[in-house]
């Protein structure tokens, strides 16, 4: 793996405001290849803001991101997604109403589109071929295969999320950033999708997820970053974190300081 | 899938409706005739217009866009003397150029503000025609405009496409290719790509889609045959005006595609087929006529939501479950 060489995701100052409210406070960490590296926090302490930055659904107020030393920061979310950058979302967000095949062609965009004239001639069939060889690897890969002409409206969650995943891996992505993968999962699910997400690892991909399903975050993650109110509180291997005081305290404040928050 | 058998039933309807479509007019009175081509023009608009809206957007421009087509082609043969086999196509790109510009400003909104928008920009251009005299006429538009002409050399005189019958068997044609080639952009990767960008935004932006380039292509690609078809349009007619763009005419594509229902290809050729046939039907009780419009829409939308496309369905369903209630 590349030991000296730039990490593959590096955050930088990174900060981001809404109106008054400060989301993120001068973020800085870096993220190897190779690695499954954890984002946690308490509710609202900017972990969904700090993806939407990183994939440029938002662009920072300042700071910079690198990917692979190269910045990335302010580009438009396709761009980013064309160089490496693909997440997945909160809400399992799918096609519903198409077949799960269906919905593995539509991730293949970025490696099977074709202009124009092209389609309107019928020249796109060898890359149509490619994109159905390659949803078909990947049907494969997410464990779909005997499910691949229902709707994916009809799936059952844990199938949902990997029909999600296998659309992101489609856009060939160097680095996925998986939003609460695990969230509303039994706990056979969570295994399997664990499975799962080292197995997308083992093929090469870096993967940096939000997730509040401790068990699942601790039994994944080589390394784990904590955010508390947008900053930067604690970073290390799960045990550490786990023991960090003042990441326990961040953990019992929030859940006064949400009580607060709900009651005014 | 059966979507082999599926293609086949659409040559095999085909083979049967294009040579019974092609004799039709031999068979009809004048008037019907000229019926024949207005509604073989509002096909090709429905069609175009459809394209717009897998794109996700509902545009109240595309009557606009038609008569861009057509001013196109009017000003190119008649004050440029250009060819008007020439002019025709020509228009059609000019029309598809237009859209791509107003496509900047107009492709920054979204949804209802897009409608309004596009409503906007619609109504400045058509005033532009009503207002500058030279060099679109003002409001009495332009009168004159050269007709299509084929001097083929078995004929003394050239064949001239301001007759019904040549000019209905011409854009028979064109509208066919026009519908195939409409039909194979919707069912390849860039209609899927549409689909994406229409129900799942920011999914497909995630997975790399440029989506204001794909809403864009289709707009552009939209206009294209709008132009093509204002641009045909105005050589028969020999005239244009800048009122047979009005938004009462927008609403008439509104209203034919969504009676004819969104969800397939064919949904919008049924409603402008269905309703114009309806419309033709009723012509002799001329006062009853919009009245008799609006029942027809009111009953379809009350019962048929989906369209008239959604009907075959509906009756296979209902049939199936009175064989299941007489088996039972």
């Amino acid at each position: 793996m590349a030991t000296a060489a730039a990490p593959l995701l590096e955050v930088r100052g990174l900060c981001k405001r809404f109106g008054g409210l400060v989301a993120l406070d001068r973020v800085s960490f870096q993220v190897r290849e190779g690695e499954i590296r954890g984002l946690i926090g308490p509710n609202g302490a900017g972990k969904s803001t700090l993806f939407k930055n990183i994939a440029g659904f938002y662009r920072p107020g300042a700071g910079e991101i690198l990917l692979a030393g190269r910045p990335i920061s302010g580009r438009p979310p396709y761009e980013i997604a064309g160089l490496g950058v693909v997440r997945t979302f909160q809400e399992t967000t799918l096609f519903q109403e198409l077949s799960v095949m269906r919905n593995l062609e539509a991730g293949c965009h970025l490696h099977a589109s074709s202009g124009l004239f092209r389609a309107l001639l019928g020249l796109d069939r060898e890359r149509l071929e490619r994109q159905r060889q390659a949803a078909g690897r990947i049907l494969d890969f997410v464990g779909l295969r005997e499910r691949r002409a229902q709707l994916a409206s009809e799936l059952p969650l844990g199938s949902q999320r990997a029909l999600a995943l296998g659309i992101a891996l489609l856009a060939k992505p160097r680095l996925l950033l998986l939003d609460e993968p695990f969230a509303g999962m039994n706990p056979a699910e969570t295994a399997h999708m664990m499975e799962l997400t080292r197995k997308v690892r083992r093929s090469g991909i870096t993967i940096v997820l939000v997730e509040h399903n401790m068990k699942a975050v601790m039994g994944l993650c080589d390394f784990v970053t904590v955010l508390n109110f947008g900053r930067l509180l604690a970073e290390g291997t799960p045990e550490s974190v786990r023991r960090d005081p003042a990441v326990l305290e961040a953990y019992l404040g929030s859940a006064a300081g949400g009580t607060e928050r709900a009651s005014c | 899938m059966n979507s082999a058998s599926r293609r086949h039933g659409w040559w095999l309807a085909a083979a049967v409706l294009l040579p019974a479509l092609a004799a039709l007019p031999f068979f009809l009175p004048f008037h019907r005739q000229d019926f024949m081509i207005f509604l073989l023009l509002d096909v090709m608009l429905v069609v175009s217009y459809r394209l717009v809206t897998l794109s996700g957007e509902w545009s109240l421009i595309h009557m606009v866009l038609m008569g861009c087509g057509g001013y196109a082609s009017a000003l190119l043969s008649k004050r440029a003397d250009l060819l008007v086999w020439l002019s025709i196509p020509l228009a059609a790109l000019l029309t598809a150029a237009v859209a791509l510009l107003l496509s900047f400003p107009l492709l920054r909104m979204r949804g209802f503000y897009f409608l309004i928008g596009s409503y906007a920009a619609g109504e400045a251009v058509r005033l532009a025609w009503k207002y500058f005299v030279y060099p679109f006429g003002g409001p009495k538009g332009l009168k004159l405009i050269p007709p299509l002409e084929l001097q083929l050399p078995f004929l003394e005189q050239p064949l001239s496409f301001v007759e019904p019958i040549p000019f209905y068997l011409l854009l028979l044609v064109v509208t066919c290719v026009s519908l195939l080639l409409l039909y194979r952009l919707e069912h390849s990767r860039i209609g899927l790509t549409l689909h994406m960008v229409h129900w799942q935004p920011s999914l497909a932006e995630a997975v790399g889609v440029n989506s204001w380039r794909y809403r864009t292509l289709a707009f552009a690609c939209g206009a294209f045959f709008a132009g093509l078809a204002g641009a045909l349009f105005v050589h028969y007619l020999g005239s244009i005006n800048p009122n047979q763009f009005a938004i009462g005419e927008m609403l008439y594509i509104l209203v034919w595609v969504i009676i004819g229902g969104t969800r397939t290809f064919a949904g919008p050729v049924i409603g402008v087929v269905v309703l114009s046939v309806l419309n033709e039907i009723f012509r002799q009780y001329d006062e009853w006529r919009p009245a008799i419009y609006g029942l027809i829409l009111l009953l379809s939308m009350r019962f048929l939501p989906d369209g008239l496309e959604s009907l075959p369905g509906r009756l296979r369903g209902l049939w199936r479950r009175r064989v299941a209630a007489a088996q039972g």
